[in-house]
């Protein structure tokens, strides 16, 4: 069957993160080990137990599309995606290819829920409480509800929305699909966009993921299970993957979209071929809810499938670009899972967590870490995991500490596992001549 | 050459009954389940009515290993826990869940799958309330300082893990042992045909040979339930009649009503499911030989509506068709979205004109939201499960609730009816505008 399908190629990408909103800017800041950490903005963190975040700057959508009055009221999480997208559109030199045919062009995000508008719903909850029998007076809150809340606001939480304004603003009326298995959305996305391409079901596909849980209902979720840094007096060092002394991840936000084409699309129009994706593997932990299995055996499966997948030796990798949370149980087990993956080899590929600078982008975190790939494959370099001063003795791998450094890069693998254990790997490498 | 993928366990759950008897029963009955909500007061709401599932408990469907796990289950959860419950037993399947340990499994952990649909879900108010409560100024707002301080202590440490959409298909993964290539969908009504699309692309491309796919969602909560009414497409004006109150693809129609629950159907690959009949002798439903994905834009209603004139359903449609190597006119049987909402309806309707052309007339086309309400996320996999026993039975379904139906159409309200069915058509429309069909083929269990 492999022989037969499609291959597949990347021939734009864009990103909207904590640390800019462009693909130079950000790799730059990548490559020179900043932080994209401060104490959070959009809401009053300053009793929380985590009171800092990787938040996006001074960001405004309107300047990336055609026409801002589609998008009348979405929520951050699509603002994102669509100044994501935009930015790999023109990338991919789409927007000077009048002979796309729409019918054949997908959406495929890995996105997330928009953020409740917790002013409004809150007010209405204890409007409606009832102290004496504590429980929400029904009918009350439905009055208040009705009054305060916002249509438009409440239809953007919709996960889908990202994926519908997308398919507004570019026409795509191509296979359209929007997944959300937590921190592995965005991967899983662009897996199934590859295969989708494979198997000849469009000729491009848009695919990435966006997401922001930095509203007050997402931080006090994470803050509950404790997975959250809570390093309040250190920001820019609080996300330290594989550090002896990491306590908990960063929450991001933003968005990373990368298109995706059939070789022989591309080809025959020409377009940029930036890297090309050989393997996609996809795997349940089916352990618990709340733990990943000790010995790793989702990641390590799902890494196992990619290679395999992408007929690719263990050997033959040149980076990792690791799910590297910045929790005790992911770096310790992640690590455990690329031991049993490539054996003797582990110590000698060079693995590195972006989420020390722009912190865990949560469902988009995949997508800017498959664009990550891309650009050391383009630039023949690797982005540090920073604030790696003590590491880990469990951890003893190569996570190129705190310094990026040039390599010779041909394949690439992208680690994410999702909050439940469904996890995915993809396989990224050097495009054909 | 891919593999050829047959349904063999159904799990629908849904106001009129848990599992495919009931289902069924229902649906050749035209028996609706639509009456006053019971869950909470919704006086103050615009409507008023729905269709409830009462009396469910999700501990039902686990073992003993996993009761406790269930308290962290939101509703959609515990019926997407329930469904595929239901399903694996349907199948015959043994796995982790439905048999005792030591006993033989029927497919090893790697080989087996989950996609699941699943809508976006609240919260539930009186836990995250009681923890506000606990934060108000002396003017009884709400204080931020208080809830980073004090307030957020009263959730449950894991109160997040309760409402995740992937937690549906994560239990599912844990209860059946179900290690191989797993994913949750979440594009309201076509989550759960988009998910058994990609069971189906899993298992013929040789990644699984048996997946649980499908979805579920419960709206019957005050949060989420007011969300759906803020779209527009249900209907708010008419409730003194709540069995009338749905009216799919029939001009008198004036929006949807809200239901709850969906189905998780088991498929395999026919070359495993046909190894273990030797030994179990379990039934196969149907094949589903064509599956087309596709994305209908209607910018004016900024995608809260399909295309006016149907466009991107069409696709989808004669994709799945394509694929499936057959002509339109060899369809048996439509299930549509029909939502009851008439802009939604009027669409589908001209997208089935454009495919079926003149031999729509003749064609039974039988939606089921006046039965099982609009089940977001997990409508489709009830729509599935409708089809794949009709196919099995031989047997139309009834159609009800449709005396003036739009022109073109075979028939309005009709009886159920024995007929000649080969193959069938399953069409999901999303608010956003996700679209999935699927065709589905008569199996022939005798031949093999």
């Amino acid at each position: 069957m492999k022989q037969m399908s499609q291959r597949v190629v990347i021939t734009g990408i864009g990103w909207i993160t904590p640390l800019g909103h462009n693909i130079e800017t950000v790799w730059d800041a990548l490559l020179a080990g900043r932080s994209g950490v401060q104490m959070t903005r959009q809401f009053d963190a300053s009793t929380f137990p985590t009171q800092f975040s990787a938040e996006v700057k001074s960001f405004d959508y309107r300047q990336f599309v055609a026409n801002s009055d589609l998008h009348d009221g979405i929520g951050s999480n699509t603002a994102f995606a669509l100044g994501a997208a935009a930015q790999a559109w023109t990338h991919a030199a789409l927007n000077s290819y009048p002979d796309l045919d729409v019918q054949r062009l997908g959406i495929y995000l890995g996105s997330g829920e928009g953020a409740v508008d917790f002013k409004n719903y809150f007010a209405s909850n204890l409007s409606a409480w009832d102290d004496q029998r504590r429980q929400i007076d029904a009918v009350r809150w439905g009055t208040a509800a009705t009054q305060q809340l916002r249509a438009v606001r409440e239809i953007q939480q919709e996960p889908n929305m990202p994926l519908s304004h997308l398919a507004m603003e570019f026409g795509a009326q191509g296979p359209a699909y929007n997944c959300l298995t937590a921190c592995a959305a965005s991967t899983q996305a662009i897996g199934e966009a590859t295969s989708i391409l494979r198997r000849g079901d469009a000729d491009v596909m848009i695919a990435g993921g966006a997401h922001s849980m930095i509203h007050p209902l997402g931080v006090t979720g994470f803050n509950r299970l404790t997975a959250l840094s809570t390093r309040n007096n250190s920001p820019t060092t609080a996300s330290r993957p594989f550090s002896i002394d990491r306590d908990g991840f960063v929450l991001g936000e933003g968005a990373a979209m990368l298109i995706l084409e059939t070789l022989d699309h591309a080809a025959k129009r020409k377009a940029p071929m930036l890297a090309e994706i050989v393997g996609y593997g996809s795997s349940a932990d089916a352990f618990r809810i709340t733990d990943m299995h000790s010995e790793g055996r989702g990641p390590t499966s799902s890494m196992t499938k990619a290679l395999q997948d992408a007929e690719v030796a263990p050997s033959d990798v040149d980076y990792i670009s690791a799910h590297g949370t910045g929790t005790k149980e992911n770096d310790l087990i992640e690590t455990k899972a690329v031991k049993a993956v490539f054996g003797e080899n582990a110590r000698e590929i060079p693995i590195s967590s972006i989420k020390s600078m722009m912190g865990h982008l949560i469902a988009a975190a995949g997508a800017v870490e498959a664009i990550v790939c891309v650009l050391a494959i383009r630039d023949q370099k690797l982005p540090p995991t920073i604030n790696l001063a003590q590491p880990d003795p469990a951890c003893d791998l190569d996570y190129i500490p705190n310094i990026s450094r040039e390599a010779q890069i041909e394949v690439c693998l992208s680690n994410s596992f999702g909050f439940g254990g469904q996890n995915d790997t993809l396989v990224i490498r050097r495009a054909p001549n | 050459m891919s593999r050829h993928v047959v349904i063999t366990g159904l799990g629908p759950t849904s106001a009129v009954g848990l599992g495919i008897e009931p289902t069924w029963q229902a649906a050749i009955e035209g028996r609706t389940a639509i009456s006053p909500i019971e869950s909470f007061d919704p006086s103050s709401f615009d409507c008023r009515i729905a269709a409830e599932i009462i009396g469910f408990r999700a501990q039902k469907y686990v073992p003993k290993w996993y009761r406790k796990a269930t308290k962290v289950m939101a509703r959609d959860i515990g019926l997407a826990v329930a469904g595929a419950d239901l399903a694996a037993r349907d199948a015959g399947i043994k796995t982790r869940a439905t048999t005792d340990n030591g006993e033989d499994r029927s497919y090893s952990s790697q080989r087996m799958g989950a996609h699941i649909g699943a809508g976006l879900i609240a919260a539930e108010l009186d836990e995250l309330t009681s923890g506000l409560a606990e934060a108000r100024d002396a003017n009884g707002a709400f204080d931020i300082h208080q809830w980073g301080q004090e307030g957020m202590q009263h959730l449950t440490p894991l109160w997040l893990l309760k409402y995740l959409p992937n937690m549906l298909a994560c239990h599912v993964t844990i209860l059946h042992d179900a290690q191989g290539p797993s994913n949750t969908i979440t594009c309201t009504e076509a989550s759960a045909g988009l998910s058994i699309g990609e069971s189906l692309r899993v298992i013929q491309r040789g990644d699984a040979d048996m997946c649980f796919c499908g979805g579920a969602d419960s709206k019957l909560n005050p949060t989420e339930f007011l969300r759906l009414l803020m779209t527009g497409r249900y209907n708010t004006t008419e409730e003194n009649d709540p069995q009338l109150a749905v009216r799919p693809f029939c001009q008198t129609a004036a929006g949807s009503i809200i239901g709850e629950g969906g189905a998780i159907v088991v498929l395999e690959a026919r070359d495993t499911f046909e190894q273990r009949r030797a030994q179990d002798k379990p039934m196969g439903y149907a094949e589903i030989v064509g599956f087309g994905a596709a994305q209908s834009i209607n910018r004016n209603a900024k995608n809260l509506l399909p295309d006016p004139n149907g466009s991107g359903i069409d696709n989808a449609i004669s994709i799945a068709i394509g694929e499936a190597g057959i002509d339109p006119q060899q369809i048996d049987l439509v299930i549509p979205t029909g939502i009851g909402h008439p802009d939604s309806d009027r669409a589908e309707v001209a997208a089935l004109k454009r495919v079926f052309g003149d031999y729509l007339s003749k064609l039974p086309v039988i939606p089921n939201k006046a039965l099982f309400g609009n089940c977001s996320a997990g409508a489709g996999g009830l729509d599935a499960c409708i089809a794949a026993k009709a196919l099995a039975e031989q047997t139309l379904p009834a159609i009800v609730n449709c005396k003036q139906p739009w022109p073109g159409l075979a028939s309005g309200t009709t009886a159920t009816r024995p007929a000649d069915l080969r193959y069938a058509l399953i069409c999901s429309c999303g608010l956003g505008g996700q679209i999935a069909a699927l065709v589905l083929k008569r199996y022939d269990n005798a031949s093999s």
